[in-house]
């Protein structure tokens, strides 16, 4: 256990001093990347917020979709068996074997789910727009 | 390793050694050379040049240089780009003009032409004041520049071989979403149910398509220099191939290009129906708007595709940029928008 601050107060810090120091002070490409680099750390804080619960509900929505298989414990585990997985899901779409209309209407809506995850993380606003 | 970018005090001399040879001038001297945008591969510099020719004349030049670094297979050389913006100019289309091709000076192929002022930036454009006249013009302004760019006789300028065409015995359509797919295929690190989805649609979906035309294919905000009376001129024709002109009507609506303002789907400032009647009414092709929404959907699949191309280039190591890096997380909203017009269909 490290002491604080925790990792999400240090990005806090670093987002601070890029958006407040650099971002305004640095003119031309440089200042434009200092924006960019910015926001990265914001994409890094929720991902690390919304980590362990987003890839909890792609594995069951998955679940849903595919049949129910079982959890790997460790986090790298989980993500290399969610990628397998989705190459699963992503063969069914290929192959045109979503099955009836019903199960077709899941897969999408699981897909929608997933996807809304993922902004939830890389641009929320836009979410806010939709 | 990226190759090392020139300093602007080495392209400023030889450009003014090129400049004087070509003119067979008494001198030239050039000022302010700036780099515009950098990339591995292609390069735009600025600058300003007098030049004082032999009979004692003077031209003052507000000028481009745009250059490869290095040629990628693919890629349009700068020679056809360099005769396809003089092909284009000639059929009223409003592009920088070009002023020379140019030679080895700079160790990469490249070319000059006249530097036009005004506003690229997309988010200025579509929020500024100064261009609020702008944006009242600009969607019909779009179109009217789309119907003179697919009525240019690609043959008779002798560029129908220089640009990429539908594949043999397919339609533009066609050959564009197996182009795609192909690419997609091969470089996404991860799948992508979305993107399947995407392609299984269109697929199912393909258009009829009339006679092949002449394609900006890169036509949107970021390529167009703007001033407070509207667009001044279309830029970035590296892209161009022969195809279904509906693509580009599609393209300028993909979602992306409307930075926010989504209610306004063409460009982020006005409605489709105003481009197409534009379009139509300035000699364009009849206007479906069943196909433009096909292409609709291949744009944003296609800009999902170039985010996941980006990133590559970060993750393979051929570049360090943070903004080629986060670009991945970019795929997602182009997932979004492409689920919103299945959904719909």
């Amino acid at each position: 256990m490290q002491d604080r601050p925790s990792y999400d107060e240090l990005l806090a810090a670093v987002e601070h001093f890029l958006d407040t120091e650099i971002v305004p002070n640095v003119p031309g490409s440089r200042g434009f990347h200092a924006r960019i680099a910015a926001n990265a750390i914001r994409i890094v804080r929720r991902e690390l917020a919304n980590e362990e619960d987003q890839l909890a509900a792609e594995w069951s929505g998955l679940d849903a979709v595919l049949g129910p298989a079982e959890r790997p414990a460790g986090r790298e585990e989980l993500r290399s068996a969610l990628q397998e997985r989705n190459e699963a899901l992503c063969t069914l779409i290929r192959d045109g074997d979503a099955g009836d209309s019903e199960a077709a209407r899941r897969l999408f809506e699981h897909v929608q789910r997933t996807v809304r995850d993922k902004l939830t993380v890389s641009d929320p606003a836009l979410l806010e727009r939709s | 390793m990226p190759r090392k970018t020139a300093t602007p005090d080495e392209v400023g001399e030889k450009l003014t050694a090129f400049l004087k040879r070509s003119h067979g001038a008494k001198s030239v001297r050039i000022d302010g050379v700036r780099l515009l945008t950098g990339g591995a591969s292609r390069q735009t510099w600025s600058f300003d040049a007098v030049i004082e020719h032999a009979d004692g004349r003077t031209d003052t030049l507000a000028l481009i240089a745009r250059a490869d670094q290095r040629q990628s297979v693919g890629l349009m050389t700068r020679e056809t780009e360099y005769r396809l913006l003089e092909a284009v100019h000639a059929g009223g289309v409003p592009v920088p003009r070009v002023h020379l091709m140019g030679d080895d000076s700079l160790g990469a192929p490249f070319f000059l032409m006249e530097r036009i002022e005004g506003e690229t930036i997309a988010r200025r454009i579509l929020r500024d004041d100064e261009y609020a006249g702008a944006r009242e013009m600009m969607t019909a302004q779009l179109g009217e520049i789309l119907a003179a760019v697919h009525r240019l006789p690609v043959d008779e300028h002798g560029l129908a071989d220089a640009l990429t065409a539908p594949i043999e015995g397919k339609s533009p359509a066609e050959s564009e979403l197996q182009r795609i797919e192909g690419t997609f295929r091969s470089i996404a690190p991860e799948p992508h149910p979305a993107f399947e989805l995407a392609v299984r649609w269109l697929k199912g979906h393909l258009p009829a398509s009339g006679e092949p035309t002449l394609v900006h294919g890169d036509y949107r905000l970021g390529n167009l220099i703007v001033g407070p009376e509207g667009v001044r001129s279309v830029l970035d024709w590296e892209l161009a191939h022969v195809g279904d002109p509906m693509e580009d009507l599609a393209w300028v609506c993909v979602r992306s290009w409307r930075f926010g303002n989504d209610d306004k789907p063409v460009a982020g400032v006005g409605q489709r129906e105003e481009l197409f009647r534009a379009y139509e009414a300035a000699g364009g092709r009849k206007v479906d708007p069943a196909v433009v929404h096909w292409w609709e959907v291949f744009g944003n699949l296609r800009w999902g595709v170039i985010c996941i191309m980006q990133a590559r280039a970060y993750l393979d190591g051929l570049s360090k940029s943070v903004e080629l890096a986060t670009i991945g997380r970019r795929t997602a909203e182009t997932e979004w928008e492409l689920l919103n017009l299945l959904e719909g269909a």
